[in-house]
Parts: structure tokens; C-alpha cells; sequence
């Protein structure tokens, strides 16, 4: 059976700063990142669908110490956003001096935008494009 | 289904780089467990051995099949095994599985990791590959990311604020290095304070340096056998009465429950279940702190302590020897240290060690019957638990 929407297809959105997730037709169910089947109810029955890229901070870290090849990016900010559709992602925090990043910035509103592409390395059989995600004024 | 025990263990010192090869660690863990057994390596049916990253660290695939040779377990069949963190788990539970159900009597497990020799670069990337490559990997999420985000929202969903989390994650630490002190395997040997720990370089928000354990290197090994085995061999038996494993996907797909960790709450649930025993039965727990916040998670699923507590129960003492569940006597993988592949296979040799009342006494469980482990591999992706009992 062929895989609906395939990393490569979600990458290459991503890097267009659109964020695309599939939609269970049996239950509703959000799903984000693409997977085979739907994560509540195993239906292969989904289609594919514009997330807005909205969502709120539930949690972050911010990395000082780089994995080989990536230490040029240290100071940087992770954050796990609750989409408005659901699901939560991982992705980076951008517009924010990572050094200036406290517990208050959980359930801050926060939009992806400019998002961020890794290059790859090595071992990562190519690139992957980073969901960035900036608080709302 | 037929009962299992470790009839031998044995373990090499946990480490920083060191210049054996992973064969020779494994070996000589491998050569300890099968002495104490007496049993000859013509008794050996089969190999189950953790290795995670021997690809990356000094170029060896298939270790488990030049192992067995090395050790003189002539063509006997060999697997590898790999969760991440949890492998030398898998490696023990797989193994018990087949010595339960009858087709092998007598088998070696434990497992063999070279994580020091990579360096922290090397070590910080490969350890990341443990985490979704495509859908976690391009932020940078690197794993003491992963615990980093589990701890600021631990904090938030329990509603505790940071310096307090902080506190009481700095003394699980203490502990730790505290027990670690008196190891005569352990990687590191000395106390620390919770001035020490708290002034440390910050290597991701809110993890500090000891609040993250080392990469070790290190091996471990168990010699497992059939209860009618084991009783000709030995007069403490140790036996392995429950097993559990569950798998995840990545983080941000376990959301309905972080930061619990589903999957080990539910190989904590197939531990306990089988084994007829509940979190109240336990003597002595070697669990997964492989960060502060591990611990305090850990220790929460595995029914310790309430969802919100743990840390405070660290401070009161009653994760330590002598207060409700004794927590890592080894020092655990922040002092003793964390050579992945094997750190699973480590903490059942700690267990048999405690069960048997061989440990240095200042660390020593006193009349402890039943101990439990824990492993965490990747982001939440393995979890594998086991119960073991005194069979004296």
C-alpha cells in the first residue's frame, strides 16, 4: 500500500513554511507527522491537509551542547507547540535570544514561520527541514 | 513456562575512553558470569548481546558473532540487540523468553558499549539518532533536549516551581555520587555537592552537568539457565519472576500522557502482573536516570511514588537505602555510569549482587529479596522492566 504523504512531500512544504498533516476520514483524528495509518484508529482512509501552523508552547529547552557537525547552531531553543488541530510537534523557537528563554514562555500563542532547514550530515541521507516557530505580538 | 535464574554474572568497571575493544570487555564480563557459573562454554546454547553503536565507535558490526568466538562459544547462534539505551534489557528479557519456554537450558545476555571512545561530538549525534531522524532530528533535539523539555514540563503540568524541581533534582545527583563513591565498578567515584551541582555548566535548560550521567564504556554479562539447571549449580539462584517491554514513537506523539512515559507504564504493568508482586514488594530498584528528571519520572511510573512527589521523596530520603525503595545503590547510570549497550544487563548484575548481599556494604540493601530495573531507550521508544527474586 502505498505511504500517503511521504516525508520528502511534508519536507519540501515545510521548507515553503507550510505545514501539511493527513485527516483521518473514519474519526477525525489530526495526524502530524505523516504516519501509515491514523494514530487513534489505524484507518489507512486519510487525506492530506494545510495545518495553520498555529499552536501554543507547552514546552523547551534550550541546547548548549551541539551534536558533531551542528556546532555552530549552539545556543539554540527547542520547543514541543500544541497545534491548534491537536497534535504537537517538535520544532525550533526563532525571533528569541535562546539565552532569554524561561519557563514563562510556556502557553505563549506562536506561529511557524521562516522555518529552518538542516543540510544534513553523513549519516542523515539528506536534509530536514525544522518547523520554526515565532510568539505572537 | 519454565522457571529462569541467573546462575553467574559478571562486569567490567564502567569508564570513561579506554583502549580495550569492545570484544575484550564483553569477554571479559562474558568470562566472569561463566566461572561463577561453573558451568563450560560447551554449556552455552545461544548469545543475546545489547550493542548499540559498535558501528560508530570502533567500526564493528556483528560483535555478538565475534564475541561468542572469542569466548569460545564455537558457532553457537548469536543476536544482537538494539533499543537504544534499554538493548542489554531486550538482550536479558529475549533471552529468559527462550529459556522459559524450553528450548534452550542454559543461555548468555548482557551487552558491551564503547560510548566514551567516541568522545561527546560523536557521542551527542549518534545518541540523537535515538530520536525520529526526519521529524525530531532537524531542530537539533539532541537527547539531553529530550529531558530537558520532559523537565520544564514536568514542572509545569505538576505545578512546581523550577528552583524547587531544580533542588530536589540536584540531590537525586548526590545521591547518586554518593553510592557511586563506595562502586568499586563505577565509572565515577566521588561525592558531589548540591553546590556543586548546581553551579555546573548548563548543558541544555534546566540540565546541569550532574544532572546528566556520562558516556561510559563498559560491558556486562548474566549467565541464564533453566530452574532445574540452576538448582544443581548454585544455592542462590536468583530468579527472574516478571518481564515487561512496550514500545513509542516519537515524543511529540506520546503527548496524551507526558511526561509520563506510556510504554513504561506498561512493561511496569506486565512486570508486576506476572510476577504477582506490586511497587510495595520492592527492595531495591536500579532505574533509568540517565538524566535528574529521568529518575524522578521513573520513579513515579514504576508506582514509588505519586505523579508530582518524587523528587520531594528524594529529598526525604525515601528513595535511598534504608527509606521506602531503595534507588540505585550502584550510583546509578549519573555515577555508575552508562555504557548504553550494556547498561541494562548492568543493572541486573547490580540486582543478583544486592539479592545475594555482595555488594561493598556501605551500599549494600540490607536482607533485600526482590529487586526490579528499568531501562529507558530513545525518546520513550523502549522500555524494558524486570522483577528478580531471591530463590533461597
Amino acid at each position: 500500500m502505498e505511504y500517503k504523504l511521504t516525508f520528502q512531500e511534508y519536507n519540501e512544504a515545510l521548507k515553503n513554511d507550510k505545514l501539511l498533516g493527513l485527516k483521518c476520514l473514519e474519526c477525525g483524528n489530526i495526524i502530524v507527522p505523516p504516519k501509515m495509518v491514523c494514530g487513534k484508529c489505524n484507518s489507512t482512509d486519510m487525506e492530506i491537509i494545510e495545518l495553520s501552523g498555529k499552536g501554543k508552547i507547552q514546552t523547551f529547552t534550550t541546547i548548549n551542547v551541539a551534536p558533531e557537525g551542528r556546532e555552530a547552531e549552539v545556543p539554540y531553543t527547542v520547543v514541543m507547540v500544541e497545534l491548534e488541530e491537536g497534535p504537537w510537534l517538535t520544532g525550533n523557537l526563532g525571533g528569541v535570544d535562546p539565552a532569554n528563554v524561561t519557563m514563562d514562555i510556556i502557553g505563549k500563542p506562536v506561529i511557524m514561520k521562516d522555518n529552518l532547514v538542516f543540510a544534513g550530515d553523513k549519516y542523515s541521507a539528506g536534509e530536514g527541514a525544522s518547523s520554526n516557530f515565532h510568539l505572537v505580538a | 513456562m519454565r522457571k529462569v535464574a541467573v546462575v553467574g554474572v559478571g562486569e567490567t568497571k564502567f569508564s570513561g575512553a579506554q583502549t580495550k575493544t569492545g570484544v575484550e570487555l564483553f569477554s571479559e564480563a562474558a568470562m566472569d558470569a561463566l566461572n561463577e557459573s561453573q558451568l563450560k562454554q560447551t554449556d552455552v546454547q545461544a548469545l543475546f548481546l545489547g550493542n548499540v553503536l559498535g558501528d560508530f565507535s570502533e567500526g564493528q558490526g556483528s560483535i555478538q558473532a565475534f564475541a561468542a568466538e572469542n569466548l569460545g562459544l564455537h558457532n553457537i547462534p548469536a543476536n544482537r540487540y538494539e533499543g537504544a539505551c534499554a538493548s542489554g534489557s531486550i538482550a536479558v528479557r529475549d533471552a529468559f523468553m527462550w529459556v522459559a519456554s524450553g528450548f534452550y537450558d542454559i543461555v548468555l545476555a548482557g551487552g558491551v558499549e564503547r560510548a566514551a571512545t567516541m568522545g561527546t561530538p560523536l557521542a551527542t549525534r549518534t545518541f540523537a539518532m535515538f530520536g525520529d531522524s526526519r521529524y525530531e532530528y532537524p531542530s537539533g533535539l539532541t537527547f539531553p533536549g529530550v529531558f530537558g523539555l520532559l523537565t520544564h514540563l514536568y514542572a509545569a503540568k505538576h505545578g512546581i516551581p523550577l528552583p524547587k524541581l531544580k533542588e530536589q533534582m540536584a540531590y537525586t545527583s548526590v545521591q547518586s555520587y554518593h553510592h557511586g563513591k563506595s562502586n568499586a565498578k563505577a565509572h565515577f567515584r566521588k561525592e558531589v555537592s548540591m553546590e556543586d551541582v548546581l553551579k555546573a555548566f548548563m548543558v541544555c535548560t534546566p540540565l546541569q552537568l550532574h544532572d546528566c550521567c556520562p558516556f561510559s564504556d563498559g560491558g556486562a554479562a548474566l549467565i541464564l539457565a533453566s530452574e532445574e539447571v540452576a538448582k544443581k549449580l548454585t544455592s542462590k539462584p536468583v530468579y527472574i519472576t516478571g518481564i515487561g517491554q512496550a514500545s513509542n514513537g516519537p515524543l511529540s506523539n506520546q503527548n496524551d500522557y507526558l511526561p509520563r512515559i506510556r510504554a513504561r507504564e506498561l512493561a511496569v504493568e506486565q512486570s508486576y502482573k506476572m510476577s504477582g508482586r506490586k511497587p510495595e514488594d520492592i527492595d531495591v530498584c536500579e532505574l533509568h536516570d540517565c538524566f535528574s528528571t529521568a529518575a524522578i519520572i521513573a520513579a513515579e511510573c514504576l508506582g514509588f511514588f505519586e505523579y508530582g512527589t518524587a523528587g520531594e521523596a528524594w529529598l526525604k530520603g525515601e528513595a535511598d537505602i534504608g527509606g521506602k525503595i531503595a534507588i540505585n545503590p550502584s550510583g546509578g547510570l549519573k555515577a555508575k555510569g552508562h555504557p548504553i549497550g550494556a547498561t541494562g544487563a548492568g543493572q541486573v548484575y547490580e540486582i543478583a549482587k544486592q539479592l545475594r548481599g555482595e555488594v561493598e556494604p556501605e551500599r549494600q540493601v540490607e536482607g533485600a529479596k526482590i529487586g526490579m530495573t528499568d531501562t529507558l531507550g530513545g525518546v520513550g521508544a523502549t522500555l524494558c522492566n524486570l522483577i528478580l527474586e531471591r530463590g533461597w
